[in-house]
């Protein structure tokens, strides 16, 4: 997966780009897919930026999903997947947090469905979000220990 | 049970936090609400999931690509071909395959058919939930149909697997669009039965007309989708959105209604069917009697039976294929596609190897029965019932 040359041609990277410069780390492509790596100290302004502006209004958040790339750090990396319904337009921003100390800002303030699919990741990888109203385990029970989803947390679960 | 004392728009009262489920007919599974009421209304209505959690995206880190689409038909499993459907679309895009016409419009009727299936079953279990015995029977008399079909064709009622990575399990079994005809000139009298019982019944509409309303904004912000956010007057249908599957070739609507409540959600599930009849309808004479039901790619997609008996190549093929599968290139997809109940996505990765690395599904009941709250808030206790039935939840698929 490479910086794609058309770099020029998508609207959103050149919109976040020129309000700043900071905002996009990198810009993937893979199948047509655009990611963009956004610093994790700039998720919340990028996410109410990307609501905000009417021209880019992302404002329903489909899904947030974890990936752990154990061994490698930084390990975790959380996909946002950004429709707007408005523009017909989808999007996804990826956040990278470091295995010692896993935490991401939460967008519940931008998207109040973040709420679940945070608390989500919190109980199965571990990953704590910095402003979430109600973060505790969601699926697993509450006095659950480890991470399921997490790579070195075996299929069969702890014995 | 306990009793708090909490401060209520007519002053100070006690209220009573009650349990509802997680064995409770009217949730649809195991799912439990916590309700805080005030008398016999609901303060505050709290959804809490997890009992059916079976690990099934951890289960899918272990299996290979082909394999691993047996776990999608368990997640909703009133809708199992949408799921497989929504699978394979996510691996196939992985890939950079292209699945032949043929296979597609198969694809796009079958899973008109089970919207069509799932919807009937949602229709039968809200009507028992509001007291109307009857449109139980009936409904599922007509889905019973839709399953046989469903059997003719992949050999499962239920847990069907029948899509599968570049195309379809097998041959559908010869005369099944006369059965899909008959049942799709049957289905329309059906549905105006089913609503010469319940659209202008008295009671029916006392327990839905402007019962869990919800606005367009927050449905959105609560990430509804689907039949809840359509009822909100939003036209967001992933088919019409972002098309798959050769959608963008069909004419059909997308029903919206604008009151945002039970009764909005109901009239728009019964106008899908209608919706998806006329997909059905378009898709039959579309399908070639014959042709390819799976793209030709070697390492990949199984090799027919047949010359596997004459050739080396394949009977090769086929062994590596069901030994270790295959390994598309790293990196990773997402595809949404329009299931009976919303938006349903599959997040897929690829390390390279030949099980996936990350599935992620993005469940629409998920999202949806977080808006539960929302619904149910101010509302009073039996009305907790209507909503949670015409928010169409599925606890397989919440739970994962």
């Amino acid at each position: 997966m490479a910086e794609p040359e058309d770099l020029q041609i998508d609207p959103v990277t050149q919109r976040l780009r020129a309000w700043d410069a900071q905002s996009v780390a990198e810009v993937l492509e893979f199948r047509g897919e655009r990611t963009l790596v956004v610093p994790r100290s700039h998720l919340r302004r990028v996410a109410e930026f990307l609501k905000g502006e009417p021209d880019l209004g992302f404002d329903f958040l489909s899904d947030v999903t974890g990936v752990d790339r154990f061994p490698v750090e930084p390990r975790f990396e959380l996909n946002y997947h950004l429709v707007s319904i408005l523009n017909r337009n989808v999007l996804r921003l990826r956040v990278r947090a470091h295995g010692h100390d896993p935490v991401v800002p939460s967008v519940t303030t931008v998207w109040c469905t973040a709420n679940w699919h945070e608390r989500e990741i919190f109980d199965l990888f571990g990953v704590r979000f910095e402003g979430h109203p109600d973060l505790r385990r969601i699926l697993m029970p509450e006095d659950w220990e480890g991470y399921p989803l997490r790579k070195d947390y075996p299929v069969e679960g702890p014995r | 049970m306990s009793t708090t004392t909490i401060n209520t728009p007519t002053g100070a009262a006690k209220t009573m936090v009650l349990n509802m489920g997680p064995q409770h007919p009217s949730t649809h599974g195991v799912l439990r609400v916590v309700l805080e009421l005030d008398g016999e209304k609901v303060v505050k209505a709290i959804p809490e999931i997890g009992y059916l959690h079976t690990g099934i995206e951890k289960s899918c880190e272990s299996k290979t690509y082909s394999q691993a689409i047996t776990l999608t038909d368990r997640l909703d499993y009133l809708a199992p071909l949408s799921n497989n459907l929504g699978y394979c679309l996510a691996v196939e895009k992985l890939l950079g395959l292209e699945v032949p016409k043929r296979a597609q419009y198969i694809r796009v009727l079958l899973t008109e058919m089970t919207r069509i299936a799932s919807h009937l079953v949602w229709l039968g279990t809200h009507a028992i939930d509001m007291g109307a015995m009857s449109v139980f029977l009936y409904c599922f008399r007509e889905r019973e149909d839709v399953l046989k079909i469903f059997e003719m064709v992949s050999g499962q009622r239920m847990m069907t697997s029948y899509f599968r990575i570049g195309g379809l399990a097998l041959e559908p079994a010869t005369g099944w669009l006369d059965r899909v005809e008959r049942f799709i000139g049957l289905m329309p009298s059906r549905l105006d039965e089913y609503e010469s019982l319940l659209t202008k019944n008295r009671i029916w509409m006392g327990r839905l007309r402007g019962i869990g309303t919800i606005s367009a904004e927050d449905a959105i912000a609560m990430g509804l989708s689907g039949p809840s956010l359509r009822s909100t007057g939003v036209d967001y249908d992933v088919r019409k959105y972002f098309p798959y599957s050769s959608y963008e070739e069909f004419d059909f609507e997308v029903p919206t209604r604008t009151e945002g409540d039970c009764f909005a959600r109901y009239l728009l599930r019964v106008a899908e069917i209608r919706e998806s009849i006329k997909i059905v309808k378009q898709a039959m004479p579309r399908i070639p009697k014959s042709g390819p039901i799976r793209t030709d790619a070697p390492g990949i997609v199984p090799p027919v039976r047949e010359r596997m008996k004459t050739e080396m190549e394949s009977l090769i093929y086929h062994f590596k294929i069901f030994t270790e599968g295959f390994s598309p290139p790293p990196g990773e997809v997402y595809q949404r596609i329009e299931s009976p109940r919303g938006e349903l996505g599959f997040f897929v990765a690829s390390d390279g190897s030949p099980k996936p690395y990350r599935v992620k599904v993005r469940a629409p009941s998920f999202a949806n029965l977080q808006g539960l709250s929302k619904l149910c808030e101010g509302r009073m206790l039996a009305d907790v019932v209507a909503c949670i039935g015409t928010i169409d939840i599925v606890l397989g698929e919440v739970d994962r």
